[in-house]
């Protein structure tokens, strides 16, 4: 690992929310170095700050304190407008959700294109990369079916397919394998692991069971308090 | 990708029938127009017909529209030697209910001098009076058919003819008889009366009377001239026809009008407010849609045309689905609808405005959306 590997470099990041008796420490001093091809599971508690973190990282949410360089880029510093910073998480961050939060009123090929579209891809080489993925995650014969009518599987492997369809550098996923039994979600790790080796991405999940990313070559954990102060890996 | 369109379509039968509701209002307020607009149009009616410059009347008197006006029938001689008049006709109204096909008819009677100004522009069906005496022209309104009589007073009449659009400004269908026939229903007394007078030694001589006389002034002449010297006669009065149009507005119908203004006015608030409330909620269902847009990357503008544009579909939809209802409908209406194409620009551009006000609430509401609700946690 080189120092131009580094995706993700959390330092000192610190969130807190009201003042006075009624401040709350969602964050407190985390430092959080991953690198291309890492996987990264941040274990704790409910109310410990995981998915805090997981939002500040997405761009979604900024810190009270702290430095975020993600790829390179140095955010929260003042400079990035928010409309900077969605652009940013068009371009190289993609979430997977606990529920699969496809749009119930576009097809499954039409949810995973919607993220080239509005990345400014030509239609049809949208549509070719979205059947390509979908293909890819054995869900290429329910492209055109609406979310309401895949299985909780399907639905998240489609989430899948469009966390990766513009092969983002960096992929959060909070719970990831919540909604599927232990052969899916098995299945679902196997594959963000092959991603992140072959993409070179790095991915940090919010999840409860530290084991679903054991045998990955480069996977750690890393574990919150309930006062969000982290613990030593 | 139109997203506005997909969820339309996902959603398709609970979309329409929300547009098919706007519609019934949309008919709604378009009726509220049209009789609005008929109104006025039924009112001028009857003062349009004659296509006038001048109308000479009782002095002191608003004119045989607005109020009751009785000249002396020769006065229409002096009216035509007057220099500058084309020619002069004179006029009678009156409002008689007759039996017909087992029903009542409420009637306006007007008596014209056939030739001479007072008849209708143009008949539709049939043929003009042909014979001095007892044949008449009907408002198609009225039910009447060429060939069918109707008694009117002590006499029966013929239906020679139709005409369109004529009526007084309450709504009763005009009938066109001769002068000679109106001054005739306007005297004739039961004959049991008739006898009783005559024993009293009142033989009935009294001059003939008109309501008024209405000329057509020759290119050029100045119709104020020629209304300040009917003025200077003492006992008779002259409007010119803007005038007279003018003060049968504010006379006649104003307060109905003013009533029904109104009444369009709330009406079209209400929709206002249904418009932006259907709007709103539509937007506030699909707040989680719209915080997962803004979280994979979709800018403001995808957030703010998804809304914005199901609005316009909406209005434009609700809008299209009234005015077909309106024109379906609107013969139905005991009284006349109108309906001018400017007023369908009018409402569009109201309703325009509406749907880009009530979509400004629901894109200020989507554009609050924290994209971490979709995330959770």
């Amino acid at each position: 690992m080189t120092p131009d590997d580094i995706l993700v470099d959390v330092q000192g990041v610190a969130k807190h929310y009201g003042t006075g008796e009624t401040r709350v420490d969602a964050l407190r001093s985390v430092d959080l170095r991953v690198h291309a091809g890492e996987v990264i599971t941040l274990l704790g508690p409910s109310g410990s700050g995981k998915t805090t973190l997981l939002n500040v990282i997405g761009c979604i949410l900024a810190p009270t304190a702290g430095r975020v360089e993600l790829d390179g880029d140095a955010v929260f510093d003042g400079k990035w407008l928010r409309s900077d910073l969605r652009r940013l998480r068009l371009d190289k961050i993609d979430f997977i959700f606990q529920a699969h939060n496809l749009l119930p009123f576009l097809t499954a090929e039409e949810n995973v294109s919607v993220v080239l579209d509005l990345a400014g891809w030509p239609t049809a080489k949208g549509r070719a990369r979205a059947l390509e993925l979908l293909d890819y995650l054995e869900v290429g014969h329910r492209a055109k079916v609406k979310p309401a009518l895949l299985s909780g599987g399907e639905a998240q492997r489609v989430a899948i397919a469009r966390a990766l369809a513009i092969r983002p550098r960096i992929i959060l996923a909070d719970e990831p394998t919540a909604a599927l039994d232990s052969g899916r979600a098995q299945l679902v790790m196997d594959l963000l692991r092959k991603l992140a080796t072959e993409q070179k991405a790095c991915i940090i999940a919010v999840t409860h069971d530290e084991k679903i990313f054991d045998g990955a070559a480069m996977s750690r954990h890393q574990t919150f308090q309930a006062d969000g102060m982290e613990t030593k890996p | 990708m139109d997203l506005a369109i997909k969820e339309i379509r996902h959603g398709l039968l609970r979309f329409v029938l929300t547009c098919f509701g706007l519609g019934l209002l949309m008919t709604v307020v378009l009726a509220m127009i049209g009789i609005y607009n008929g109104l006025v149009a039924d009112a001028l009616a009857v003062v349009k017909a004659p296509a006038a410059d001048v109308w000479v009347v009782a002095a002191g008197t608003q004119g045989p529209c607005a109020e009751a006006s009785s000249i002396p029938a020769d006065t229409r001689e002096a009216v035509a030697r007057m220099p500058g008049v084309a020619e002069a006709g004179a006029i009678t109204y009156q409002t008689i209910e007759a039996a017909h096909a087992g029903k009542t008819l409420r009637s306006y009677v007007i008596g014209f001098e056939p030739g001479r100004p007072g008849g209708p522009q143009r008949i539709v069906e049939g043929r003009g009076l042909g014979t001095s005496h007892f044949e008449l022209l009907a408002d198609r309104k009225t039910g009447l058919v060429p060939g069918d009589t109707i008694r009117l007073g002590r006499d029966r009449f013929t239906v020679v003819g139709l005409v369109e659009d004529a009526m007084n400004s309450g709504g009763d269908p005009a009938v066109h008889v001769t002068l000679a026939d109106a001054m005739a229903l306007q005297a004739a007394l039961d004959p049991a009366a008739a006898r009783v007078q005559t024993a009293r030694g009142d033989g009935g001589l009294r001059p003939p009377t008109v309501a008024a006389v209405i000329a057509r002034l020759e290119p050029g002449a100045d119709v104020a001239l020629l209304t300040a010297t009917v003025r200077q006669w003492k006992h008779l009065s002259a409007l010119s026809q803007a005038e007279q149009e003018q003060l049968l507005l504010a006379l006649v119908v104003d307060r109905a009008r003013r009533q029904i203004g109104l009444f369009l006015g709330i009406l079209l608030s209400v929709s206002a407010v249904v418009i932006a409330l259907i709007i709103y909620t539509m937007t506030m269902e699909k707040l989680k849609q719209i915080a997962t847009l803004k979280l994979i990357g979709a800018p403001d503008r995808t957030i703010v045309g998804l809304i914005v544009q199901q609005a316009l579909i909406l209005g434009a939809s609700g809008l299209g689905i009234g005015l077909v209802l309106i024109l379906l409908v609107k013969d139905n209406f005991p009284r006349r609808i109108v309906l001018e194409p400017f007023n369908a620009l009018v409402l569009t551009g109201i309703i325009l405005v509406v749907c880009l006000i009530a979509s400004g609430l629901g894109v200020r509401a989507a554009l609050k959306v924290d994209p971490a609700t979709a995330l959770g946690g």
